[in-house]
């Protein structure tokens, strides 16, 4: 079976790749493209450790076809910080110690910033909720809240 | 109850810290490459020509394999190797690896790889490795295995009855005496006491007894298990993984593929999560042999289901535990009988149950008993404190009933019949300075402990205990041209031990905490170091490295002396500065400029210690729970969390809350929701994480901290492991509040919806 | 004369069920002698995946520990972590 011809946007840049059918979106970016932030956890779409954004909307890349990217936006980790400086969600996850092992973290990131892109003043229950499709299994999520609470509250200007 | 104060951590130290560094909460070191997604973990390795490996799995709980016939799945075009049992070297039940790995080399073949028998649904049969990963699933289907289904057993008291199928016919139970002439599916009975519990009892005026039962559960970790494996032609390995341990990996691989020490070279890659259960191997052996095969490099990664399947989950068992008492609250007498599932090969954790159940009490009649039994589950590994997390949920739901039977307040129970400094410890040796008396008290003066409960609310509370470990450790430490300084140990990083070894390094030396490199080596560049694990990174590592700190400082005297012409005893070590103790006006050579100059003075500058620590300080943690019940869904929801834990010195306090907050909600995860689910075939029906369910954000709410410092004396900065003790109390500080919301006694493991109606309904 | 006990296993298994000796030795490896000449059988037994606790401090590599005059030495199980 022939290959697919892909073209896609990725963190703005234009990049064409060649996939197979049954390749998944994650699959694509970390095996074609080494972009390998977004991790597999489960490729079930069930822990978020792959969450990525298609113009703008926040999905898990095992759950999407290589060849859905076609003509779309996507958004990876590699991504959020912007040139030379972290972004303010990236600071804060390290200032409040908001990962021990890391391996959720390019997941956390993607889906808190997609979060705050929406919903600049989330309560705490509402973040809880955005972030429930993303696992932790190190942290107990305490840390996470408090980093995504004091990088909004940064990113409102407070 | 305020929010404001959910957000507050409070640190009581017992003595002042005066440190400059220590107790700091500076930026990990390795923490942009985790935020950003650069940093490396074992899935993430590429290699030039690489293959891309499968593993073939037993679908049959327990069944003889009759052949293995690979021949279809080796000429299928990109194919490149194919491995079964037969591929590995048979391994003697007497055989250990270099250095003294307490475990069974011939277990651990045969759980890499199956031989005669498949002993649970996942085992390992075969593996194959090919050009593209569709093309291995392909190659991987076309492998014909021929197996006779025999029947399985799930259950440790079912295993344990003589007519349940037998999983090794070499299988005699050892501790019974007379030995037994019928093996049975029990390796080992276990004892372990202090005192005459008979008397104890006899003396007591009331006593307290019930059975308990908790589920297999599993450590959970995100990353499922990575690696890559190049072998080359002279017969030198190379493998990317993460584990907790590249020298566990490389002792353990190069036995199992028979193959010498010196030529497999382990490179630690970041661990996505471990919890113990990255202390042993599944993938490496297998990718190690399919490259040697196919002289390509081989990266083999488990999925979520393998993960679940296949790989150590600690134990599900029983505990029947029995305690007496006076009226005035003191125990007399604590007895513990129990049966934990060790999966297919030996090897629970039960004795260390059996140790630790009792442990944060001074009680002189104690006798525990463990049963070790086979089942055809995944071969449990260890998970945060194993074994002690049954063994303490049982004796801290007893101490609760018999709180309720004394009319006594169940930490004014605890405080009673506190173990402290002096007091015979449960397992036998007296302990030496600890600090639990001071988390009960913490946990009594705490505002969540005196908060007010709603309708259908409960509050548990329950302490644990947890010994830590030290062990094997090396550091080596190089100051840089520029007064910067690089500490090299050899300890993969699973909570942010980085930070801790380049802040007490720091600290040591005098130095700012941003001059300091802290790297993990791989094992050709680094003295052997024990694997993380057991709380005694911080701990046993920490020591190394302030040892090799030590080793520097007094190089950088020696360069000090010779500059200024004078005896090494003259010249002094303060903040970060040689100081000449000789000349009339204040002399001193920074680090940096000592460093600047060492060309002229001898050359590079560097220190190590080699060491295996010794001192490591007992743990003991409190939590309290407080829970909500539905009384129509049967669903428990934690409302409020506190956990409390003597620390000894918190090196990194952030660090320090993160393990108690993250062990605490995996053992809320395992009281409440998470447990494995087989089908009457004995086949895994839950492996995934829709159905394995792990607590997610939206379950819990935030989790205050309490860090008690009471310094361990057997380390300079009084450090005491952490890791472990949180996972222990949860359990039934959690059965506590929902015994207490419902009115009826949990007894059995996870307290899931269902669960919680049928007692609800059959107390009416 | 250090005071010695054994795990109630290894004394039920090798010294009759007696797990409480007064015995002098100068480390743990002539400790371990000395019970074998006792106990024949004894010594594999507590070279094998055994850790020491000398006077409250636990050993896990402890042969060549040494024992004071009025120590208390624990013979206990190897301890894991996770």
């Amino acid at each position: 079976m022939p290959k697919h011809h892909v073209a896609t946007t990725i963190n703005g840049d234009p990049i064409e790749y060649l996939c197979d059918t049954e390749q998944t979106l994650l699959d694509v970016l970390r095996d074609n493209l080494q972009l390998t932030g977004s991790k597999e956890g489960c490729a079930s779409g069930d822990c978020g450790a792959c969450s990525v954004t298609i113009d703008d909307r926040l999905v898990c890349a095992c759950l999407v076809l290589g060849v859905e990217a076609d003509g779309h936006n996507i958004g990876t980790i590699e991504g959020v910080a912007e040139g030379e400086s972290l972004h303010t969600l990236q600071k804060h996850f390290l200032q409040e110690a908001a990962l021990q092992c890391g391996i959720c973290t390019p997941g956390f990131i993607v889906a808190a910033k997609s979060l705050l892109e929406r919903n600049p003043n989330p309560t705490e229950t509402e973040m809880r909720y955005w972030l429930a499709g993303n696992l932790c299994r190190c942290t107990g999520y305490d840390k996470i809240i408090k980093a995504v609470t004091n990088a909004a509250a940064e990113l409102r200007g407070e | 109850m305020g929010k404001e104060e959910q957000f507050k951590t409070a640190t009581q130290s017992v003595e002042s810290n005066g440190y400059k560094v220590v107790g700091t909460r500076p930026i990990r070191p390795d923490g942009v490459e985790k935020v950003t997604g650069r940093a490396n973990f074992g899935a993430d390795y590429n290699l030039p020509g690489m293959l891309i490996g499968r593993i073939i799995r037993s679908p049959h709980a327990h069944a003889r394999i009759l052949s293995i016939n690979t021949e279809k799945a080796s000429a299928l075009p990109g194919v490149k190797a194919v491995v079964t049992s037969a591929d590995f070297p048979e391994i003697s039940p007497t055989a250990r690896g270099a250095g003294e790995a307490p475990i069974s080399f011939r277990d651990l073949s045969r759980n890499v790889m199956a031989r005669e028998k498949a002993l649970y649904d996942g085992h390992a049969v075969a593996a194959v490795a090919a050009t593209t990963a569709a093309i291995a699933d392909q190659a991987a289907a076309l492998v014909d295995v021929e197996y006779e289904v025999l029947p399985h057993v799930l259950d440790a008291r079912e295993a344990m009855k003589p007519d349940a199928p037998l999983l090794h016919a070499d299988m005699f139970t050892k501790g019974l005496d007379p030995k037994p002439e019928i093996p049975s599916n029990i390796s080992q009975r276990h004892e372990f006491g202090i005192g005459d519990t008979e008397s104890g009892f006899d003396a007591a005026d009331v006593v307290v007894e019930h059975d308990f039962t908790t589920q297999c559960v599993h450590q959970g970790y995100i990353e499922p298990h990575a690696c890559v494996a190049d072998n080359t032609e002279d017969g030198m390995s190379t493998v990317w993984t993460s584990s907790q341990g590249q020298f566990m990996v490389r002792n353990y691989s190069a036995t199992v593929c028979n193959i010498d020490h010196s030529k497999v070279r382990v490179m630690p890659a970041e661990i996505g999560g471990g919890f113990g259960g990255k202390t042993t191997i599944y993938l490496e052996p297998v990718a190690i042999l399919l490259s040697k095969k196919a002289g390509k490099p081989v990266k083999l990664v488990m999925n979520r289901e393998d993960v679940f399947r296949a790989t150590g989950p600690t134990s599900g068992g029983h505990a029947h535990a029995r305690i007496g008492a006076k009226k005035d609250g003191t125990i007399t007498a604590g007895e513990l009988t129990m049966e934990y599932e060790a999966g297919a090969f030996p090897g629970s954790p039960v004795q260390l149950g059996c140790m630790t159940g009792f442990g944060p009490y001074d009680i002189k009649n104690v006798k525990t008993i463990g049963f070790d039994v086979v089942v055809n589950r995944p071969k449990v590994a260890a998970y945060r404190a194993p074994g002690a997390p049954i063994a303490s949920f049982a004796v801290e739901s007893a101490l609760d009933e018999l709180a309720k039977k004394l009319n006594m307040d169940p930490l004014a129970l605890r405080e009673k019949n506190a173990a402290t400094e002096g007091t015979q410890a449960a397992y036998g040796p007296t302990f030496k300075r600890i600090g639990y008396l001071e988390t009960v008290r913490a946990a009594q003066n705490h505002p969540h402990y005196s908060a007010p409960l709603g309708p259908n609310q409960g509050r548990g509370v329950a302490s644990g205990f947890w010994f830590n470990i030290g062990g094997e450790s090396s550091a080596a430490m190089h100051v840089n041209e520029d007064g910067t300084v690089e500490v090299v140990t050899a300890n993969p990083d699973i909570g942010g031990s980085r930070a801790s070894m380049a802040m007490m390094a720091a600290e040591v030396l005098g130095i700012d905490v941003s001059k300091v490199k802290p790297s993990i080596a791989d094992t050709a560049s680094s003295a052997y170091s024990m694997l993380t694990g057991g709380s005694r990174v911080t701990f046993a590592v920490g020591k190394a490295v302030c040892e090799a700190a030590d080793d520097v400082i007094v190089e950088l005297r020696r360069r000090a002396a010779k500059v200024w012409d004078v005896e090494i005893d003259a010249v002094e070590w303060k903040d970060g500065a040689a100081i000449n103790t000789k000349a009339d006006t204040s002399e001193n050579l920074t680090l940096a400029a000592i460093a600047n100059t060492a060309a002229k003075t001898g050359g590079p500058i560097s220190g190590k210690a080699n060491i295996n620590a010794a001192g490591a300080g007992p743990g003991f943690g409190t939590h309290i729970c407080d829970i909500e019940i539905d009384p129509e869904t049967g669903r428990s929801t934690v409302i409020r969390y506190t956990a409390i834990q003597d620390v000894g010195t918190a090196i990194h306090p952030s660090y320090v809350e993160g393990q108690l907050q993250g062990g605490a909600v995996q053992g809320i995860g395992w009281a409440l929701n998470e447990e494995y689910i087989y089908d009457d075939k004995g086949c895994l029906q839950n492996g995934g994480f829709l159905d394995y369910r792990v607590p997610v954000a939206s379950d819990m709410p935030m989790i205050d901290t309490v860090l008690v410092e009471v310094p361990n004396p057997g380390h300079r900065f009084g450090v005491r492991g952490v890791g472990e003790v949180p996972i222990i109390p949860p359990l039934a500080a959690v059965a506590n509040a929902v015994t207490a919301a419902a009115g009826v006694r949990m007894t059995d493991l996870p307290i899931s919806p269902p669960k919680l109606l049928s007692a609800i309904d059959s107390e009416k | 004369m250090a005071k010695v006990v054994l795990q109630r296993e290894v004394a039920r298994e090798f010294a009759q069920g007696e797990t409480e000796f007064e015995i002098t030795a100068a480390d743990v490896r002539q400790l371990i002698r000395l019970l074998e000449l006792k106990f024949p059988g004894i010594r594999d037994r507590l070279s094998e995946r055994t850790a020491v606790a000398i006077d409250g401090e636990i050993f896990q590599d402890p042969l060549l520990q040494s024992i004071d005059e009025h120590s208390e030495v624990y013979f206990l199980p190897a301890i894991e972590g996770g």
